[in-house]
């Protein structure tokens, strides 16, 4: 699990042995192929990039190439214990739409998304008066994939209009740091925020 | 020195086996005894378990792979998937291409003569279906000492007879692998189908079947049945790149001649065709192609079907093809996940319409690979 990115780490805790997954978004397939290998877990990955799709295969993880922005209409009602979309969320078309898909052929979501209400962009913005460029968001306002940014304020507040139940919720940064300050303010100290939503 | 490439099997050369056993049709008709020649690369393990059984699409034969001489210039069908280090790694697995029955290259069809009247079958030779290759294809099995198929796979109506193993004998395979293909033909295929059967029984050469008595063949029908085809395997993509509007000639003639450079390939791709196949099993296999449907005894639900399969999937398609379109495939896999089973599905891009899984594309060739190292095999 070490060789994991820390919200990945954070997922294996989550997900329950023997599930079944969905991980939309998937990458390089590193956890599904974790998950598979020690929670037993079965599933499929959704991917569109050539080389993630390449890595999949390398990693004998059921690999689906689609676009996410064109609906789930290939996967069933609540036909998966979990979908799981990291980092994804914010390079959607419609993250509305792509949420409450994931509500309908899950039980449960996992999603994870870069917090833009972070101190460190609040501080770029507020004393450069530009768009924030970091380590976690690299890319410049013209070509940035992540055109839906929102802050932890944002879809804990989308979550409630939405009517969706949070039921487990959790803030991390990439370099494992200790996570006081991101337990305590998340929307300013958390780099990366994680959240659990029990479908309909 | 050989001009043959070093990733290639090489000089190859078709075997055959005879079968006794009468088999019986899903038309109710039988067929007696019968011939299957097939070509074989790799070595077979002891365990036995590394054969890959690779299935021919409509026009295409056992010669999957290699050459039939050191001179000859055209490889086999699969060449780009099938030899050493390609995605069907002859150093690993044991390949058997056969011809299906009812082919006109060596095994059984309306050409071959009916041991009852010592005549050519020709339009007697009974209407087979996949589910019946799929029949013989396990004897060959049989005869081969091969129980389990490391994977079977093929693509166009070759993926067909892939799926059909998958759910007829769902224990002697391990992958299913399944290219440009569908679950059933969709009205507008089987109306190209159409067409071209009808364009060869209106040929005055065409003798209800019987042209060998007649020393003829029913050449043009078979060349516009061919050219029809070849239309459809294409996007217009690929010809418009490949021939826009240009001429043949230098000017317009203002007459009915030959005149586009489209034509002109359309004629070629024709007359090669009639040199090398029989209109008989043309008819056949178009026919085998209508009346694939997967799921046609479980009203259509194609995950029904996929409940019992025990095979991982493989499939894939092509962003052009519009003969069997990339929804096909996912129609398929939509059935297989709703199954709960393992699958991985690829769309490729590329501008060669449904020709586009013979045609060399690393992005094709490279996912194929990965996927088939992956299939566990004894030493």
């Amino acid at each position: 699990m070490s060789a994991l990115r820390p919200e990945l780490q954070k997922i294996c805790e989550w997900v329950k042995p023997g599930s079944r997954v969905l991980d939309l978004g998937c990458g390089d397939g590193s956890l599904l192929h974790w998950l598979q290998t020690n929670r037993q877990t079965t599933g499929y990955g959704v991917e569109i990039n050539r080389q993630n799709i390449l890595s999949c295969l390398k990693k004998n993880v059921n690999i689906i190439q689609a676009d996410l922005d064109a609906g789930l209409t290939d996967f069933e009602d609540a036909s998966f214990d979990y979908v799981i979309m990291t980092q994804a969320l914010q390079a959607l078309q419609r993250p509305d739409k792509t949420l409450a898909e994931m509500a309908r052929v899950g039980r449960k979501s996992i999603v994870t998304f870069p917090n833009f209400g972070l101190w460190k962009h609040r501080l770029y913005l507020s004393t450069k008066g530009r768009m924030p460029v970091s380590k976690a968001l690299p890319a410049q306002w013209y070509d940035t994939q992540n055109i839906h940014l929102c802050t932890v304020k944002d879809f804990e507040r989308f979550c409630e209009q939405q009517a969706m139940i949070v039921s487990k919720k959790d803030f991390v940064d990439y370099e494992h740091r200790p996570a006081t300050l991101m337990k305590l303010w998340p929307n300013l100290f958390g780099e990366v925020a994680l959240y659990q939503i029990n479908g309909k | 020195m050989s001009k043959i490439a070093t990733d290639s099997v090489g000089v190859v050369r078709p075997q055959s086996l005879h079968f006794d056993e009468p088999l019986e049709l899903v038309s109710g008709k039988t067929i007696e005894q019968y011939e299957i020649v097939y070509e074989t690369y790799g070595v077979l393990n002891a365990q036995a378990d590394n054969a890959v059984l690779v299935c021919h699409a409509l026009s295409t034969d056992h010669h999957a792979a290699g050459y039939h001489s050191e001179e000859d210039s055209k490889p086999g069908w699969w060449e780009i998937c099938i030899g050493p280090g390609k995605p069907i790694d002859t150093n690993k697995f044991f390949v058997v291409s056969p011809s299906n029955l009812g082919h006109c290259s060596g095994s059984t069809g309306p050409q071959s003569i009916d041991p009852k009247t010592n005549k050519a079958y020709g339009p007697d030779f009974p209407i087979v279906t996949v589910i019946d290759w799929v029949n013989y294809q396990k004897r060959l099995a049989d005869r081969l000492g091969i129980k389990q198929w490391a994977a079977v796979a093929g693509g166009s109506l070759g993926g067909m007879q892939a799926l059909q193993w998958a759910v007829q004998f769902p224990d002697m395979l391990r992958q299913c692998v399944v290219i440009a293909c569908a679950a059933k033909l969709s009205a507008q295929n089987i109306a190209f189908n159409a067409v071209a059967r009808r364009a060869i029984m209106s040929d005055p050469d065409f003798h209800d079947g019987r042209y060998y008595d007649h020393a003829t063949v029913p050449a043009s029908g078979l060349k516009t049945a061919r050219m029809l085809g070849h239309i459809t395997y294409l996007s217009d993509d690929a010809m418009g790149d490949k021939f826009g509007r240009e001429l043949k000639g230098e000017k317009l003639n203002y007459d009915y001649g030959i005149e586009f450079q489209v034509e002109s390939y359309l004629r070629y791709q024709g007359e090669s065709f009639v040199d090398r196949f029989d209109a008989n099993t043309y008819l056949l296999m178009t026919k085998a192609l209508d009346y694939f449907d997967l799921a046609g005894k479980e009203g259509g639900n194609l995950a029904a079907v996929f409940e019992k399969v025990k095979a991982k999937f493989f499939l894939a398609s092509f962003a052009t093809d519009w003969r069997f379109s990339p929804a096909r495939s996912r129609e398929i896999v939509s059935a297989l996940t709703d199954a709960k089973r393992d699958v991985c599905y690829l769309e490729f891009a590329s501008n060669h319409g449904h020709d586009a899984f013979l045609v060399k594309n690393d992005h094709y060739i490279d996912a194929f690979r990965a996927y088939m190292q992956n299939i566990e095999v004894s030493k």
